[in-house]
């Protein structure tokens, strides 16, 4: 019986994870109302969603959070790159190209400090903690950008394994971070027309993070923030091991 | 047919992604560059002229609202699979680094946004 039942969910691993979030879905929005609306549904959805990778990844020893559990791996699935891009992209249907017209320079100028804001995090950290050469430097700090550009990033210009590790971690913590606060503050923040929303989404540049961060605030807006968070990884990956890594050279030596 | 509505949706996010690769490459990055913005620019371009000229009718429409709705589940999903054990494991540099860099992010809209 019980490996019939396993064979059912691993075999049809999609279709379960629809119910397994469908549950979680329901469970959110039953909590939300207890909160009078104070807490919108979709937020406290995406951090249960953080709670079951923790339990998955710290039950498992897996890097795939509530999919290391073999059993619910179709989670892995649906959550993937590949529906979260489908289903961003969808989400431009109804979008106001007047909209992202509008934006154009801010845009763009969102996306720069974006990187060199993550640069001065992730160096102003690292140097408190001791590391002095520019190749660690710039790693940390490109992982601060996104877990992607930070690998990248170091595997270009030599870092060591161990650096890489932190460098990924460090941007894994942004994402999930992003994904938790902006519901919080996104009132404070002013973060609620399209405008804002694509100097959010260059701002931060986690694909994941910002996806989450923005679905929890209006779902309206999440092709704003998309426009512009899309372009953030390539941009980070093009620049780190580049004009980035020469001038901490310059700066550090 | 709903049907239709989706190809468009694929046809426009392939489209897109293959464009992302391709300025991935030229750029010389090991990554795709605004792959899902171009995917997002063609299918608000194609859904409206499908929309004047009448090939796209309201059936076709909802093949697209469909995955629109399903945004959010799988976002879900996707913080479902986070590596969160990794991100509190991480250390005291990746942690105090992620907070840094989101916090001198969230300072910066209101001062972007006013420009």
């Amino acid at each position: 019986m019980a490996a019939m039942f396993t064979k059912l969910m691993t075999g049809n691993g999609l279709i379960a994870a629809f119910i397994i979030i469908g549950l979680t879905s329901w469970v959110a929005y039953k909590l939300a109302s207890l909160t009078k609306g104070r807490i919108h549904g979709s937020a406290i959805a995406i951090f249960l969603g953080l709670i079951l990778a923790y339990i998955g990844g710290a039950t498992t020893g897996g890097h795939r959070g509530f999919a290391s559990i073999p059993l619910f791996a179709g989670v892995g699935v649906m959550g993937g790159s590949m529906f979260r891009d489908f289903a961003i992209v969808s989400t431009a249907f109804g979008a106001d190209i007047r909209e992202i017209k509008k934006v154009g320079g801010v845009g763009v100028l969102s996306l720069l400090l974006g990187i060199v804001t993550s640069w001065i995090a992730g160096v102003a950290v690292a140097y408190a903690f001791g590391y002095r050469d520019s190749v660690s430097l710039t790693t940390i700090g490109a992982g601060v950008a996104t877990f992607i550009v930070g690998p990248v990033t170091g595997a270009a210009i030599g870092a060591s394994s161990g650096v890489i590790a932190i460098s990924i971690a460090a941007g894994v913590v942004k994402s999930v971070l992003v994904m938790i606060v902006t519901p919080l503050v996104a009132k404070a923040v002013g973060l609620n027309n399209p405008q804002s929303a694509m100097i959010f989404g260059g701002l931060m540049g986690t694909t994941s993070g910002t996806a989450a961060g923005m679905a929890a605030v209006d779902p309206k807006l999440v092709p704003y923030a998309a426009m512009t968070a899309t372009f953030y990884t390539g941009l980070g990956c093009l620049t780190f091991p580049s004009v980035i890594y020469f001038a901490t050279k310059a700066i550090f030596g | 047919m709903v049907v239709y509505g989706v190809a468009l949706l694929a046809f426009c996010y392939l489209v897109g992604i293959f464009l992302g690769d391709v300025l991935g490459v030229l750029l010389g990055v090991k990554a795709n560059v605004g792959g899902v913005g171009f995917a997002m620019l063609l299918l608000i371009i194609l859904s409206n002229m499908g929309i004047d000229k009448g090939w796209l009718d309201k059936k076709s429409q909802e093949g697209i609202s469909f995955w629109s709705a399903m945004y959010i589940p799988i976002v879900v999903a996707m913080s479902s699979i986070q590596d969160v054990v990794a991100a509190l494991s991480g250390g005291t540099i990746a942690i105090l680094g992620g907070i840094l860099g989101v916090i001198l992010g969230f300072v910066l809209i209101p001062v972007l946004s006013k420009l």
